[in-house]
Parts: structure tokens; C-alpha cells; sequence
């Protein structure tokens, strides 16, 4: 779900200056112990999260440094890890996903904030809302079924037909693999664009359109060229969303991505991403160091969504401020 | 009218028309799963389903009956982790906190809220599984619990804030005490909102499943108690739907129908909840 | 359709409301015709039987209380009222002769530009805002004399000339709003309309619009939206003062302003209501 740190109007707390005695008579100090108990332990749960993160992947760390960053075996027998493959293999559906995700998910961000009256657009939106709430395993489960064959016997093919030249599109046509992972993907993904981008296309001003559309632009010229620039930062923060939401996305993809760990120019081909990885072979683990180089990996998982997130809210608030911000003397 | 004129006024109905386009694609394809679930599952979601366990591995028929009541017992589980302290940490931040401590409050829960499910499973792995040393609900149901928190937390905090501060002030002027004013005034105020938080939350994790892979792991018969691996719905769709049996499928189908039909329920009911109340920031 | 860029405008004697004066005057050429106007919101209307035409090349003042209908108005001028789903618009309104309604309205605007009642630079560079208008209708190639003449009709160019590749927002308020009127002048429109242009500025800034205005008459024709009546008086040549939808009174500013012929009129201008 997509959050934001928007500033929310106050009605916040009335503590006034009453005397320490006479709040603990009426309960009021309990009270206050009790629920900063239970909001610091919000804090506490966060911290004690990276911190075993940290402590269970030691073995890994000491054992390869750096280099497990760029080797890519993963040899369970012989106890040398890599994380290579599963860092290409999350990169490059990721990327794949939005190449799909964020031209729709704009497209449709300015119909639905531009075009549609508000009605329409409103119920779109809550449709979208509902598409948001899809489980990742139900994503999966049509990938496995649907995707899968429709790549196999139609996409496939075609595109090798077509585009074989280019090394993407090279390679037995299995029908699992990069693109397939990287299809189901954006269409995950596909919501969370929409919502925020629609969001910041409708706190543009109004009167940056009017001025554009006084100026003799079409309505297109005016979204185009004055709208969507106004909001780049904003839609900026929902891509950048969106990516860490395709990150640490698991089931959808090792439902459809071929759980092997291969790095090939090939989208076609078969590959493995770093969620899919834990997930598949987590319980299957044989030793403290395999154990722990997953562990090693979900600590990566985890700083890579971390920033994204972090980068993605900083965008969001720095354009609504700018909407307010502007025009003033 | 020139021509220059003329290309771009062709243009820009060509463009708008293609917005159009990609917003229907996008609807299109929540009502295309749908459509598919219904065609599948439809037809497999029977008493059988909901009554009986699994049939042993390569045999035809059984149920899901313990993925479903496992799944029950594991959202119990994260509901009574998740909500209390998405509730009252809420109540701390909108009534009691002052600036420092709200925003360390509110940066952890956010960050909370960006980790990936897979790695809530770590965590729930290493603090619950491997203390007991064994799989089992509650590890299942604490990961669960942790991603419902920050839910509950942030938006608890945003309805709360909503309830203008002269209702608060009407109360205490009467003197109620800060505490009596939160409970009898401010949170009825809100309800609305914090219910369709805490059921927004409940639709969010009832679907998981990476978290539960290595907490509850699965389970083929019934679980016992909170202490063995048990099996749920999400995990059962993802077992069966990789698996080579085609009874399998079927199976998964179904249990994708019912599972996605809750959550959107859920989902529409919470909605319709927040709309007839006053109008407030969605998550 | 005709060029635009004709510089023979029609004299027409109109049949309809022109400022009555008591002084023998020029013969008028009128380059905007607003005849039976009326327009609602959904139900609710908002200007009744609007009947004004607009001089060339001079500055003509809307003035009234909130609420009379002046902005509407002159948003009707340019068609804006459209960006908004319950308008309708009854009556006719010409450009040099043509219905507004009957032309593309993106060529219209071309030639009808806009000034809002705040400033609302691009969030591009001074140079981008006001060559955005030029770049739109396929003008290649360098713009840098355009773009350097229309900032000096806004009176300017000498304050942001070393700094044209600097963000608009980085100017102050009264800036912002001579570059926002050195941006519509550059697509070299017939008519400017202003909607309240100095309501967001300081008294400086003010000054510095209104001296300008006077003297974009010979560039173009001129209908400003005040709520200000010294403005009005100051810089207009005609007046048309509104009231709840209609108009009441039209005259060359002087004459409206010292001897009205109409009570209510009289009324206003003297600050009894407002």
C-alpha cells in the first residue's frame, strides 16, 4: 500500500499544563504510559527488525565481504554463494515492469485527472483501489495459467519473429522467464502508479492548465508540456514507489520467472530474483551458512526498498508543497 | 483552419484517446481476473471444498477445509497482534506525543510498512521459529500481525486527527479527564474510519503468502492448538497451483475464487463504510 | 477563413449599447461585439442580456461588487467559461466580425490572450514561459528577439535580460506577472484581457502594471477586470459597471465616474455599497 507522510490537519494533543499529580488522579498519566508502551514498540519491533537481519547474515558477510555482491555461483554443495543472478534477475524484471507499467499507468493517471468527469473518474479509481487489493499468490495463479501459455504459443514467437535480432529476444521460448515475471509484474504494479500519479495530477493548480489553455495549447499541449512537467516530481515519487513494490514482490513472480539462476541477455530465458530465491529454497536450507547467505539477501531486499521508499516520499511531499507554494509575492 | 493547427489538434484527440485506453486496459484487467476466477473455481467451490481435507498427494477430490481454518486462526492471531497496537500507539501519536518521538513513531511504522513480506518471514522466523524450534501458527500469526500494524497505526492516526479539536475541548470543559474524552468522545468520533482502517489491514494480510512459507509453513491435516505448522489458504493456492495435478488446479482455482471474493468484499464493505462518514485521505 | 492578421478592422455602427457621450468623439472602431448575453451555470444564471462592445485599441474596465459577474464575463471572451462542465453561453459574441463560437477555439485564444488574478508562470525558465506560446505554433528556430520584444513591451527585459535561463518562480510576485504578460503578448494577440492582473501585489508592483497597460493600447485592445474603481479611473478609457449579472451603466471612464447617469451606479462609485 502506498503511504505518504503527508502533514495532517491537527486537532492534536490538549496537554496543557495541569500538574503531574492531578493527571496521574484521573488516569490521565496511565493512560498516556500505556499507549507510549505500545507506540514505541512500533520503533522497537522496526529496530530489532534490522538488527536480526544483521546479526543472522553474519557468516555470509565475513566469509565473502563484498564479493558476494558479484558472484554469481550459488552452489549450495560447495558452500559458495553469490547473489549475482538473483540481483539481475530482480533488476531486470523490475525494469521490464515499469517499461510496461509506467506509460500505462501515466496514460491512464491523465485520463482519470484530466479527462474523465469527476464521476467517472472517481469510480475508475476505486476500481483501481480494488485491483491494488489483489493478492500477489492470485497474480500468480492467472500468470501460471494464462501468461504462461499465452508467452509460450502467441507472444513468444511473435516477438522472435519480429525482433529476433535483438539479443532480448533470442533463446528457446518457454513461456516462464524475465519478460513473463516482468509482464505480471506491471500489472501489479500498474495500480500504485495510477493512484499516486492521479493524486499529484489533480493537485497541479488550476490555473497552470488555464494559463496554457489561454495561451492557445490544445488540451493535450496543456498536459503535456504544462501539466505533467509541474507534477514531474510527484509521478517521479510513484515510480519510485512502484519499483520498490516490484522488488520485493515474491509469489507472482517465482510462480512464473523459472526459479533458475541464470543470467542472460535473453528475456526469454528463465531466471531467478532475489525474493523468489528465499522463498523457494528457505526451508530447504542445509546449513547455517546457505541459511544465512539468504538471510543476506533479504537484508539487500530490505536497504534497496528502504531507500526507494524513503526517495519516493520525499518526492511525493516536495510537489505538493509546490503547489501551494507558487504564485505568491 | 492551417494545417499546422490541424495536425495538432488530431494529435491531441489521438493522445487523450489513448489516456483512455490505458485507463481501460487497467480496469479491464481487475474484472478479466475476476472473470477467470469465476470461470474456474466457480464450479469447484462445493461443500466438499470447505468441508474436507486435502485427499493424499496424486488422489482426486478432498478440501481445503484446514487451509481455511488455518487461515482463520492465523488472521485471529495477527488481528489481536496488529490492531491493539496499531490502536493505541495511534491514540498515543494523535493525543498524547509531541513532535520528536511522533515522527520516530511514524518513520518506523512507514518503514515497517516498505518491507517486504519475505522478509517479515525472516523476522518472524528468526524470533519465533527458531526459539521454539519448530514451524507453527503463532510464528505465522506474529508475521502476520507485524504487517497489520503500520496499517492500523497510520491510519488510526490520520481519523483521529480528523475529529476537530472543539469536540474535544466541549468535553473537557465538562471535566472529562483526557482519557474519558479519548474514549467516550474523540474514538466514537472516528470509528468510522478506524474500522475501515482495521479491515483494510485484515483484507491486506489475508492474502500473504511469502511471510507464511517459512512461519506456518503448511499442513496437510488439521493443526492442533497454536503450536504446529498449519495450512492456509494463500499457501495452499501457491502449492497446488505449481504442482502437476490437474485436480490440483481445480482445487487452486477455487480456493483463489473464495479467498480473492473475501478480499474484495472486505474491501468494497470498508469503502462503503468510509463514504457514508466524512471524507478522509485513504492509505 | 480569413487571416487574422488583417489590420482592417471593420466599422460598424452599432445598434447597440456604446458608451453615450456628451462630447463629439472620433468615429469608434469596435473590435469586439457582445451582444445578448446571457449565461448559466447549470440553472442558476449568472449574466443577464449582456449587450457592450469593446473599442480598439483602447482600455476597457469591468467594474462592479464581488460576486456581479464581471470575471465570468470575461471569461466568456476567450471561451474559458468552457473548461467548466455546467457552463452555457446564450448570445453573440465577435472578434473582428467572426462569432467567437463558430472558430477554433484554440485559434481564438491566439488571438483573445489572458492574464489571471495571480501570476502563474510555467515552472520552466523566463525564457521557456515566454517563448512557450511561439514554440506551441510551430515557430523554429531562435526566439531570442521575440522573446526579448515581448519582455520589453511588459516593461521587463531590463530587470531579467542577464537572467533568462533562471526558473520563473525565482522572480518576485509583481515580476512573475509582467512575465506572465510578456508571455501572452508574445503569440501577438488582438485583444488582452486581464482578470483583476494586481489584486495578489504590492502597491510598487501595482504601479508598475497599470503604467504599462496604458501604453499596450497600441499594441492591443484592452478589457481589465476591477475590483479596484481608482484603477479603473486611472487607466481605462471606457467602464462598464455590473451589477448582480447586468449591466447597468457603459461610458467613457470620465464621464461614469463623474457623472453617472445611473443611481446605482452612483451608488457604488461613491462607496455606499461595494
Amino acid at each position: 500500500m502506498a503511504t505518504t507522510t503527508t502533514t495532517v490537519p491537527s486537532a492534536g494533543p490538549i496537554t496543557g499544563s495541569r500538574s503531574f499529580l492531578s493527571r496521574l488522579r484521573d488516569g490521565d498519566e496511565i493512560a498516556r504510559l500505556v499507549t507510549f508502551i505500545f507506540a514505541g514498540s512500533v520503533v522497537l519491533i522496526t529496530l530489532l527488525l534490522v538488527f536480526e537481519l544483521w546479526r543472522e547474515s553474519y557468516l555470509p558477510r565475513h566469509k565473502f565481504g563484498l564479493g558476494f555482491f558479484v558472484t554469481s555461483v550459488w552452489d549450495p554443495i560447495f558452500d559458495k554463494f553469490g547473489a549475482l543472478p538473483f540481483i539481475y534477475g530482480t533488476v531486470v524484471t523490475a525494469g521490464v515492469a515499469l517499461l510496461i507499467a509506467v506509460p500505462l499507468g501515466i496514460g491512464a493517471a491523465i485520463f482519470l485527472a484530466e479527462l474523465a468527469p469527476a464521476r467517472i473518474s472517481d469510480t475508475l479509481q476505486f476500481f483501481i483501489d480494488l485491483l491494488a487489493a489483489v493478492p500477489s499468490v492470485i497474480y500468480g495463479l492467472l500468470g501460471v495459467f494464462v501468461v504462461i501459455p499465452m508467452m509460450r504459443q502467441y507472444i513468444q514467437p511473435a516477438l522472435k519473429s519480429s525482433l529476433g535480432f535483438l539479443p532480448f529476444f533470442q533463446g528457446p521460448a518457454y513461456g516462464v522467464g524475465f519478460l513473463t515475471a516482468g509482464i505480471v509484474l506491471a500489472i501489479m504494479v500498474i495500480p500504485y502508479i495510477i493512484s499516486v500519479s492521479r493524486e499529484v495530477l489533480i493537485s497541479v493548480p488550476r490555473d497552470q492548465r488555464e494559463a496554457a489553455l489561454a495561451l492557445g495549447s490544445t488540451r493535450w499541449e496543456s498536459t503535456w508540456k504544462v501539466v505533467l512537467p509541474f507534477a514531474r516530481t510527484g509521478i517521479m515519487g510513484s515510480i519510485f514507489l512502484a519499483l520498490a513494490r516490484a522488488l520485493g514482490e515474491t509469489m507472482a513472480v517465482t510462480m512464473v520467472i523459472g526459479n533458475t539462476p541464470t543470467i542472460s541477455a535473453s528475456l526469454f530465458s528463465p531466471g531467478y530474483s532475489i525474493a523468489a530465491v528465499i522463498a523457494n529454497e528457505f526451508t530447504e536450507a542445509t546449513g547455517d551458512l546457505y541459511l544465512q547467505s539468504l538471510i543476506e539477501l533479504g537484508l539487500v531486499l530490505f536497504l534497496l526498498t528502504f531507500l526507494l521508499n524513503g526517495l519516493a516520499r520525499l518526492l511525493i511531499v516536495v510537489t505538493s508543497q509546490r503547489g501551494s507554494g507558487m504564485g505568491q509575492a | 483552419m492551417s494545417h499546422r493547427l490541424r495536425w495538432r489538434k488530431f494529435v491531441s484527440h489521438f493522445m487523450l484517446t489513448m489516456t483512455g485506453l490505458c485507463a481501460l486496459v487497467a480496469v479491464a484487467v481487475l474484472f478479466f481476473i475476476l472473470g477467470y476466477l469465476v470461470y474456474h473455481g466457480g464450479t469447484s467451490v462445493s461443500w466438499d471444498f470447505f468441508t474436507k481435507l486435502p485427499a493424499p498427494v496424486g488422489e482426486t477430490g478432498g478440501g481445503m477445509a484446514n487451509a481455511i481454518v488455518g487461515s482463520a486462526k492465523l488472521l485471529l492471531l495477527a488481528t489481536l497482534l496488529g490492531v491493539p497496537i496499531g490502536f493505541f500507539g495511534a491514540i498515543y501519536l494523535a493525543e498524547f506525543s509531541g513532535g520528536t518521538i511522533a515522527f520516530v513513531v511514524r518513520y518506523a511504522a512507514d518503514l515497517l510498512n516498505g518491507v517486504p513480506s519475505i522478509v517479515i518471514g525472516i523476522f518472524a522466523y528468526s524470533l519465533v521459529v527458531l526459539p521454539f524450534k519448530h514451524f507453527s501458527t503463532l510464528a505465522g500469526g506474529f508475521a502476520l500481525g507485524l504487517m497489520m500494524i503500520p496499517i492500523t497505526l497510520r491510519s488510526t492516526e490520520e481519523f483521529l486527527r480528523t475529529v476537530p479539536r472543539a469536540l474535544r475541548e466541549g468535553a473537557m470543559a465538562l471535566g472529562a479527564s483526557q482519557w474519558k474524552t479519548i474514549a467516550s468522545v474523540v474514538v466514537p468520533a472516528a470509528y468510522r474510519g478506524i474500522l475501515t482502517a482495521i479491515l483494510l489491514a485484515f483484507a491486506r494480510v489475508a492474502g500473504e503468502t511469502a511471510p507464511l512459507l517459512f512461519t506456518a509453513l503448511g499442513n496437510r491435516f488439521w493443526s492442533p492448538g497454536w503450536n504446529q505448522p498449519t495450512a492456509s489458504l494463500p499457501v495452499m493456492i501457491f502449492t497446488y497451483a505449481i504442482a502437476p495435478y490437474d485436480d490440483w488446479h481445480r482445487q487452486a482455482w477455487a480456493a483463489g475464487l473464495v479467498l480473492l471474493g473475501l478480499i474484495l468484499i472486505i474491501n468494497i464493505i470498508a469503502r462503503v463504510i468510509l463514504s457514508r462518514g466524512v471524507a478522509v485521505p485513504r492509505t | 477563413m480569413a487571416s487574422v492578421r488583417s489590420a482592417v478592422s471593420v466599422k460598424i455602427t452599432p445598434p447597440v449599447l456604446t458608451p453615450t457621450s456628451r462630447e463629439p468623439q472620433a468615429p469608434l472602431v469596435m473590435r469586439m461585439t457582445i451582444s445578448k448575453v446571457n449565461f448559466y451555470y447549470g440553472t442558476k444564471q449568472v449574466l443577464f442580456d449582456i449587450n457592450l462592445n469593446i473599442a480598439s485599441n483602447k482600455v476597457t474596465s469591468l467594474i462592479g461588487p464581488s460576486g456581479c459577474g464581471k470575471s465570468t464575463l470575461l471569461r466568456t471572451l476567450n471561451r474559458m467559461h468552457e473548461t467548466v462542465r455546467s457552463a452555457r453561453l446564450e448570445g453573440e459574441i465577435l472578434v473582428d466580425n467572426q462569432n467567437i463560437l463558430a472558430q477554433d477555439v484554440t485559434a481564438l485564444r491566439r488571438r483573445v490572450g489572458m492574464v489571471f488574478q495571480r501570476p502563474n508562470p510555467f515552472p520552466k525558465s523566463i525564457f521557456d514561459n515566454v517563448a512557450y506560446g511561439l514554440r506551441i505554433n510551430g515557430v523554429k528556430g531562435s526566439m531570442a528577439d521575440a522573446v526579448e520584444k515581448s519582455l520589453r513591451h511588459a516593461a521587463l527585459w531590463d530587470e531579467v535580460k542577464d537572467q533568462l535561463h533562471k526558473s520563473a518562480y525565482e522572480l518576485s510576485g509583481g515580476q512573475q506577472q509582467r512575465l506572465c504578460i510578456a508571455r501572452a503578448l508574445a503569440v501577438e494577440p488582438e485583444v488582452l484581457l486581464l482578470d483583476e492582473p494586481c489584486s495578489a501585489l504590492d502597491p510598487i508592483s501595482t504601479a508598475k502594471i497599470e503604467e504599462l497597460l496604458v501604453q499596450l493600447r497600441d499594441l492591443c485592445t484592452i478589457v481589465i477586470v476591477t475590483h479596484n474603481m481608482q484603477q479603473a479611473a486611472r487607466v481605462s478609457d471606457f467602464t462598464a459597471f455590473l451589477l448582480t449579472g447586468q449591466l447597468i451603466e457603459f461610458s467613457p471612464t470620465p464621464q461614469l465616474f463623474t457623472t453617472p447617469s445611473d443611481a446605482r451606479t452612483e451608488a457604488y462609485i461613491t462607496g455606499r455599497f461595494g
